[in-house]
């Protein structure tokens, strides 16, 4: 492949690999992301491609192995096109039939499709599925139509246009313009608007300037990151190649942990595709503009993701952060004048050139533009990826998009932004999520994770479960951090064991208000945030644990006692196997099981299986 | 003449050298802030948090690190004010917790009207240690040496020689001994050897052809004629037999 020098070679082999692709032509496209590749769709896939030798179908039948599709929760998930039928669960066994009977003679398969678990309706359509329908997937939704290590793929659906429009039709200034025009905040956590960070990096002094894409993703059950950088590494190259122009730098880093081995691949290879169609290195596209990228792995650390110790981690340091009092945009990394933004920022950049800032900017609301990839997981019905337009209210996501809670339970609070992110309780269901209403409400949009509780989870323990995980976390530079949460931890594990003080509340209130104003960096600062909205929201489930010594969710091991209620128990038994210390002893069909609370552990295993809501729980 | 800026701290209207930081300012001026990870001898750290200021800059007020914070024109400070306080306590509550019955702490704390932490007394510990990182620091950047680190992270942070063995790196110049502020770094001076029993080190220290004295560990003298270019001799008498 010859280098292409010049924007009109791009459009030149743009045409060619059109022309070389008939869009009738049949194509499966299996997700092979994050939760289909625990359900082995890389199996499945290979049956597809065997089964489309041996039916004689090669050339006929297009097979592709996509990044993340989002509804994780129904993989291994397959798409066929062109008609967009849209198969879940599919299994190994589903193969041939799906190749001879959907792909041949157009028979959809029903057993495959998706049913609707609360109305029951079945749909053919992926976009009809209300998954997906109330989604607007600018950012997403090119996932399933391309091959992460195909070049080939990206450009078809219009890739690096953006690129070439910047470099031939618009100086950095204008490019800094359009971005800031566009309203884009960063998608990392903190909301700072994108094109002031790069305005402020490129007027600052220094010939030598650095760009760095954020794929430290660490929180828990978040993963949107992981699944754009899997799924479309390119589209977040593009978007760095942009900011570079933009900005004035020659030097990239992509930092990604290093346990996200798919990610760090998928990258490795865009990258070396990149430099060979001419889109990194010197002269790109004919331009004169030099850009290189370096892909650097993290150890794993969670603080890495704090823009100052990603750049110390890079720098071959201990990942620890430091004051940023001087900006990073002035001093950051080898301490000259850096430019960080998350993968998500990033991969908005290409539509917000190509589109413009003011398609861009009618998407949101007024603080906060364009769309969010949320990490939609939990107790809900349908988890997955989702991309919505910011302002789109909680209830929407959790019901219409999620599908509601599982198993039929109550919805209790939604845990957003990560582990020092807040719980925002049903009565604010209809927040519109944004960044500012997200801060309002005593949490933040974080990088995007959402984790559903219902009636069933203790707001104590799940405290005490995030300040677990960030005390494990912190760097342990600064003292409020490392002292702070370790107390907080020690304080709240007494409370989840029915040890709590009366004065415990206003200590976990005083301990948090000094790890938001005197902790070193955000890891710190935001580690209250857990703790303070479990107490606005829930105070009455604290007290109930210190006052009563009574866990209302029936979770606190210490404070709980199971029981049969015998007039409910049928006696079909159907608890006692499951039950791991056989502490449930069959009498007699109809007669209700026996339950020895001595050998009882507390686990819930038959809380959950009986039907008849025989166990209970106090 | 250095660029000067104006600043108003605790009510007092002054000029200050741009580039200096609140802390250096504020105790050039007579105004106490407290430190333990502050040493002029090494780069700021910003560690131990108890240096917290309250600073207004364009109608926003927020706590900085008196240590790290650059002054800037039109900067207003309030180095005592009741967020600051409120912090400093809490601060000296957590270290209190961490350190009961190490003096440095105590006394420190009972100045801020501290006496004893709101934890549960089995909280408590007994180290020494606050991890301020000045050793570290004080043999990185002084020294130059690294023979010490800190190591892990989160609650098992600690200070520690490569591979929690031996630090092979050591001179025994005893420059982290002397940079400690709660003097936990135990040394000892016996006959001709010297022990760090922290970083598990033995030296044998030089004697002085002239008084007879042992006076400083070889390596280290050794270590010093070496990066000062000095005559093998040199360090043959001690310096008061110079």
């Amino acid at each position: 492949m010859d280098k292409l020098r010049s924007a009109a070679a791009l459009e030149e082999l743009r045409i060619r690999i059109l022309a070389k692709r008939n869009p009738q032509q049949p194509l499966i496209s299996i997700c092979a992301g994050t939760g289909c590749h625990a359900y082995r769709s890389e199996d499945v896939a290979d049956a597809i491609k065997e089964e489309i030798e041996q039916q004689g179908l090669t050339g006929q039948v297009e097979l592709k192995v996509t990044g993340c599709h989002g509804f994780c929760e129904r993989g291994p998930l397959m798409v066929l096109y062109p008609q967009k039928i849209f198969y879940q669960r599919v299994k190994i066994e589903d193969v041939p039939e799906v190749v001879s009977e959907t792909i041949m003679k157009g028979k959809v398969l029903d057993r495959l499709l998706y049913t609707d678990p609360n109305t029951g309706e079945r749909f053919a359509k992926e976009d009809d599925i209300p998954f997906y329908k109330r989604q607007q997937r600018l950012l997403f939704g090119n996932n399933n139509k391309i091959d992460p290590s195909s070049i080939e793929d990206y450009l078809a659906i219009g890739g690096y246009a953006a690129l070439s429009k910047a470099l031939f039709h618009m100086s950095p200034e204008e490019i800094i313009e359009e971005v800031k025009r566009s309203g884009l905040r960063g998608r990392g956590g903190g909301g700072f608007p994108t094109g002031s960070k790069w305005e402020s990096t490129r007027r600052a002094e220094g010939d030598i300037k650095y760009v760095i894409c954020n794929c430290d993703e660490g929180d828990p059950g978040a993963y949107m990151d992981r699944s754009l950088m899997e799924g479309n590494p390119h589209s977040i190259l593009e978007g760095m190649i942009i900011g570079a122009y933009a900005i004035g730098s020659s030097l990239g880093y992509v930092y990604v942990r290093n346990e996200y081995p798919l990610a760090v691949n998928n990258v490795t290879i865009a990258l070396k595709q990149a430099e060979e169609y001419g889109f990194l290195g010197e002269n790109i596209l004919g331009s004169g503009f030099d850009f290189r990228v370096k892909v650097s792995r993290g150890g794993g650390a969670f603080v890495c993701g704090e823009s100052t110790a990603l750049m110390a981690s890079l720098e071959g340091k201990v990942g620890e952060p430091r004051a940023k009092y001087v900006h990073t945009s002035e001093k950051g990394l080898y301490d000259r004048p850096s430019n960080l933004n998350n993968v998500e920022t990033w991969a908005n950049i290409p539509l917000i050139i190509l589109k413009g800032a003011d398609w861009f900017n009618r998407i949101g609301t007024e603080g906060s533009k364009g769309t969010k990839i949320f990490s939609l997981v939990g107790k809900v019905n349908n988890t997955g990826l989702v991309e919505v337009p910011m302002g789109m209210t909680l209830r929407e996501i959790v019901y219409d998009i999620g599908g509601g809670i599982q198993g039929g339970k109550k919805f209790k609070a939604v845990q957003t932004g990560g582990p020092s992110g807040g719980v925002i309780p049903e009565s604010l269901l209809d927040l519109p999520v944004d960044f500012d209403e997200l801060t309002r409400a005593g949490s933040m949009m974080g990088s995007g994770g959402m984790i559903v509780t219902d009636e069933r989870t203790c707001m104590v323990d799940l405290a005490k479960y995030f300040v677990g995980f960030l005390q494990e976390e912190s760097c342990g530079k600064c003292l409020p951090c490392r002292e702070g949460l370790k107390r907080m931890l020690e304080i709240l594990t007494d409370i989840t064991k029915g040890k709590g003080r009366q004065e415990d509340i206003d200590l976990l209130e005083r301990l948090c208000a000094t790890l938001r104003d005197s902790s070193l960096c955000a890891l710190g600062s935001t580690a209250a945030n857990p703790v303070l909205t479990t107490i606005r929201y829930f105070r009455e489930e604290y007290e109930a644990h210190i006052r009563e010594g009574r866990c209302p969710a029936g979770v606190c091991k210490a404070l709980i006692t199971y029981f049969i209620i015998d007039e409910k128990c049928p006696g079909c038994g159907l608890c006692v196997k499951p039950c791991p210390t056989e502490a449930i002893t069959f009498v007699a069909k109809k007669k209700p099981v026996i339950l020895n609370q001595e050998k009882c552990i507390k686990c819930g295993t038959c809380y959950d299986i009986c039907k008849m809501g025989a166990v209970g729980v106090k | 003449m250095k660029d000067l800026v104006n600043l108003t701290i605790d009510g007092r209207k002054l000029q200050a050298e741009k580039g200096r930081t609140v802390l250096e300012i504020a105790r050039d001026n007579g105004i106490d802030i407290p430190t333990l990870c502050y040493n002029e001898g090494v780069e700021p750290y910003g560690a131990c948090r108890l240096c917290l200021v309250e600073i207004s800059k364009n109608g926003h007020t927020r706590l900085v690190t008196s240590c790290l914070y650059p002054i800037e024109e039109g900067l207003v400070i309030n180095t005592a004010s009741e967020r600051v306080m409120a912090n400093r306590k809490m601060l000296m509550e957590l270290l209190l917790a961490r350190c009961s019955g190490v003096k440095v702490i105590e006394d420190l704390a009972r100045k801020m009207g501290v006496e004893k932490p709101s934890f549960k007394p089995e909280y408590l510990e007994k180290n020494e240690c606050i991890l301020c990182g000045l050793c570290v620091r004080a043999c990185r950047e002084v020294v130059g040496t690294s023979a010490i680190s800190l190591v892990n992270r989160g609650v098992n942070r600690d200070v520690a020689a490569p591979f929690l063995e031996t630090a092979p790196d050591c001179i025994g110049c005893g420059s982290c001994v002397f940079i400690c502020p709660t003097k936990c770094i135990k040394m000892e001076d016996k006959g001709d050897i010297r022990t760090i029993h922290n970083w598990k080190v033995d030296f044998k220290l030089k004697k002085c052809k002239v008084c007879g004295n042992y006076f400083a560990p070889e390596k280290q003298l050794e270590y010093i004629r070496k990066k000062s270019n000095l005559p093998e001799d040199f360090f043959d008498t001690c310096p008061n037999c110079k």
